[in-house]
Order: structure tokens, then sequence, then C-alpha cells
């Protein structure tokens, strides 16, 4: 049997003190029936990583405003790994420019979403993942990716 | 595969990672707990015969009076007198899309690097009163896991949000300035339960007026109860203020728990109040699980009444 509730923790890493994508964010996905934990702002890498392992998420979505998001978003894919938390999947948003995308991707994280993305089809990719995940849990438990 | 093992044997290993306090094991074991995923009914027994020792702290109060922002206060105030502390922060669920924001944490994050702390946020997920429903296996966990304290707190409904006096051997009710006068105070609910009234914000004008509403509630009743005189006191979460006082009285609390034979007695109550949570449970799910289209059928027809055919449903296979 898989985790029936689907956990969400928000990130705000660095130095960036604008969050209202992460709130409308975090409103969005609550309101798609997931729940969901924002760390606030100004939060290292070391910070999400533990606030993620304590909370048993199944996704962290990190949102950076500032520029810094090659230093910062691998180094919390990086981190992840290094506490056992492979199965849990790594998203980015905020102001990306469309070349770090691919460098992103190749350094832990799955997919990035720009300005101007609808809530909804966030949303639409969280759901698609969780149920091709809880599906494939279903056959085989041990693809969870939770370490028993 | 530590999964494809007999549970008893990875419920085992499991909790002796859990008494080593590896946070990973800790998390994983209270998602089994509040999901009752696989395996978790192996874990039940052995983590119910490692708890009793933490001191159990519960806080109530109103949205916004500060619940959060005072627990961040006062685990720094536990750190310092060099107490491990586990915490459980409830906050609601939406009963229309089953999702919810559980924010509680953010006030609290600048102790998620001490390895000290451990705090986990859970969504009442449908249980009224301020609680989620595995609330007891969730601090078993947090008990086997050694923890000195405990601070659990409530969703902050509003007035009867009492199932926290069950649970934990003391409460704080949290208020503030302009939530009410001595006639708020003086109803029944979350007033009755409290061992210690914080009102916070006392940087705030009119804290002396709130101060007293809740003194004159008191001051009509029997001061006293069990040896224990109900305090009240100022703070800050904001500035610090009162917060190293508020912690000086929970800890003469739990003094007077243990003098007066009244931790015992609110021990008991838990137990109690465990065994009530677990067996209605049990009954719902066998009971509810057997309610058939017949059932309505007979309903429908007046052959019964609904008390007749529920007491039928406990008792027999029909």
């Amino acid at each position: 049997m898989v985790k029936k509730t689907r956990r969400i923790l928000i990130a705000k890493p660095g130095l960036d003190g604008h969050d209202r994508g992460a709130k409308v964010l975090v409103r969005s996905l609550r309101d798609a029936g997931f729940e969901v934990i924002y760390t606030g702002i100004r939060q290292t890498p070391e910070m999400i990583v533990r606030t993620a392992l304590q909370e048993d998420v199944d996704v962290v979505g990190l949102s950076l405003l500032s520029g810094a998001h090659m230093t910062l978003f691998p180094r919390v894919a990086k981190l992840l790994k290094e506490a056992g938390l492979d199965g849990v999947l790594l998203l980015g948003g905020g102001i990306i420019p469309d070349a770090d995308v691919p460098g992103l991707k190749k350094q832990g994280v799955t997919e990035v979403f720009g300005p101007g993305t609808p809530t909804g089809d966030i949303v639409s990719f969280l759901q698609k993942w969780f149920a091709e995940r809880e599906g494939a849990g279903a056959a085989s438990p041990a693809a969870h990716g939770k370490k028993a | 595969m530590a999964r494809r093992r007999k549970p008893a044997a990875a419920a085992a290993d499991l909790v002796s990672r859990i008494e080593r306090g590896e946070p990973g094991a800790i998390a994983r074991a209270l998602s089994l707990v509040t999901d009752e995923s696989e395996g978790y009914e192996a874990l039940l027994g052995p983590l119910f015969r490692r708890s009793g020792r933490s001191h159990k702290i519960g806080f109530c109060g109103a949205p916004g009076s500060g619940k959060s922002s005072l627990i961040n206060r006062l685990v720094t105030c536990f750190r310092k007198a060099g107490d491990t502390v586990g915490i459980l922060a409830v906050d609601p669920t939406s009963p229309f899309t089953g999702g919810a924001f559980l924010g509680d944490r953010l006030r609290i994050q600048e102790h998620s690097l001490d390895e000290g702390v451990f705090m986990r946020s859970l969504a009442s997920r449908g249980m009224v009163g301020g609680l989620n429903a595995a609330i007891f296996p969730a601090l078993h966990v947090l008990e086997a896991a050694g923890f000195d304290r405990i601070l659990v707190e409530t969703v902050g409904t509003g007035q009867d949000e009492v199932d926290i006096v069950e649970v934990v051997d003391t409460v704080v009710c949290v208020t503030a300035p302009y939530q009410g006068d001595e006639f708020q105070a003086m109803k029944a609910g979350t007033t009755e339960i409290a061992d210690l009234f914080v009102v916070n914000k006392a940087d705030l004008q009119e804290v002396d007026r709130a101060l007293g509403a809740i003194r004159d509630a008191l001051s009509l009743g029997p001061e006293v109860r069990a040896g224990w005189q109900v305090r009240v006191v100022p703070a800050a979460a904001a500035t610090g203020q009162g917060v190293a006082e508020a912690a000086a009285i929970i800890d003469e609390h739990r003094a007077s728990l243990k003098a007066t034979g009244e931790g015992e007695r609110r021990r008991r109550r838990q137990l109690r109040k465990e065994l009530s949570l677990l067996v209605a449970s049990l009954i719902a799910r066998n009971t509810l699980e057997r309610i058939g289209e017949r059932h309505i059928d007979a309903l429908l027809a007046g052959t019964t009444d609904p008390l007749t055919l529920g007491r039928a449903l406990l008792t027999e296979e029909i």
C-alpha cells in the first residue's frame, strides 16, 4: 500500500524576500487537495532538506526570483540525495531563464515552472506524477522510493 | 529489502532506529501511524511500551493568538536548559478539498537545523477538537525517540477545543489583548482546561485589561485545583518578553503534577482517552463497512428504525 496523503513542501531558498508566487502556489495546491507546508523566506538548502526529512514530504518545490538558482537548486538536490530522500520530486519555479533549465534538469530538478505558468498546469503535473507513482507502488511496493 | 521482511521484524528495526533518534526513522514512523499505511499496526505496541516518559505540553487558543510564535520562543528556553524538544503542530484540513496549509512550521523554522528539535506538521484530517485522530500514536513516536519535552499545538479553532486536556500533561492557553472581556474568560471550554494562561502580544496596549479579564474570571471560582493555582502571565513572542517566566511556570506545573499525584491521574485520563478513541475507530470501521443496501431497504420499508438496526449492527452479523 502507498501513502494516502500527498504532502508538498514549498520552500524559498536564499536571500529572496519575494514570496507572493510561493503563496499563490501554496493556496492553489491546498485547494487541489494536497497537504502543503511552507518554509517561509530566506532558507538555506540545509534547512529545506531537514524540513523535507522531518515532514516526510513527497515533493519539494523551490521558488527563487533572485538569480541564485544555479547554485541553490542543485545544492538542495544534492542534500536531498545525501539524506536518503531520493524518492522526493524536486521542482523549481520563479525567474529562471530558459537557458538554465537543461542544466537544472541535469542536476536533479525534474521540472521548472517559469513566470506565467497557470497554477492548474502545476496541479495537473503533480496529480499525474502522484498517480504514476501510486500506480507503480501498487505493483511493486519497493518502487515507492522511501526507505523502509 | 526491509519492506519485504515480516512486519514485526521491520517494526522492531524501525523502532530501534527511532530510539537512536534518527530523524528519517521518526519521520517515516509518523507517516505510517498517521496514514495507517501497511505495517503501522506492528509499530503501535512497541511504541506504546516506550511512552509515558516525556513531559507533554499542549497549546490551545484562538487562531492568530501567537501559539506557534510562543512555541518558537519556548523551544529556545527548553534547549538552553538542555532539554530535547519534539513538536506536533496541527492545522485544519479543508472539509471541501481534503487539502491543508500547514503553516505553523514557518514560525518555528529557526530551529530546523537543531538536532535536538524535531517538528512535524499534522493536518486535522476531519477530526474535530483541534487534533489529529492519530495524535496518540504520533506522540508515542516522539516519546520513543526520547524527547524530554513534547509540545502539541492544536488547530486553534475556538472555544470548545478541549480534547487536548486528555492528551497532554500541561495545558497552556494562549490569548492576546482585544480577545474579549472577563465574560469571554468566564465561558466554559478552553478557559476551563488551562493550567497556565499566556497573554501574548504583551507589547500591545490593553495587555493589562486582558490580564485583568482572565484574573477576574478565575477569581470567581475555586482558586486552586488539584493543588495547582492557575497562573496568568503576560508575554510577547515578538520580543521574547515573559517567555522565560512562562517556561518557569510550565516547570513548576510539572513539579506540581508529580508532587500532588495529579500527574498520575492525568496519565490515567490520557490512557482512557487513547483507548476510547481506538475502540471508537475500530467499532466504526467494522460496523460501517457492514452497512449495506439491504439495511437501507429495511429503513425505507419501515420494517425497522435506525436505533434498532444500529444496535443490531453493533452486536451481530445482520
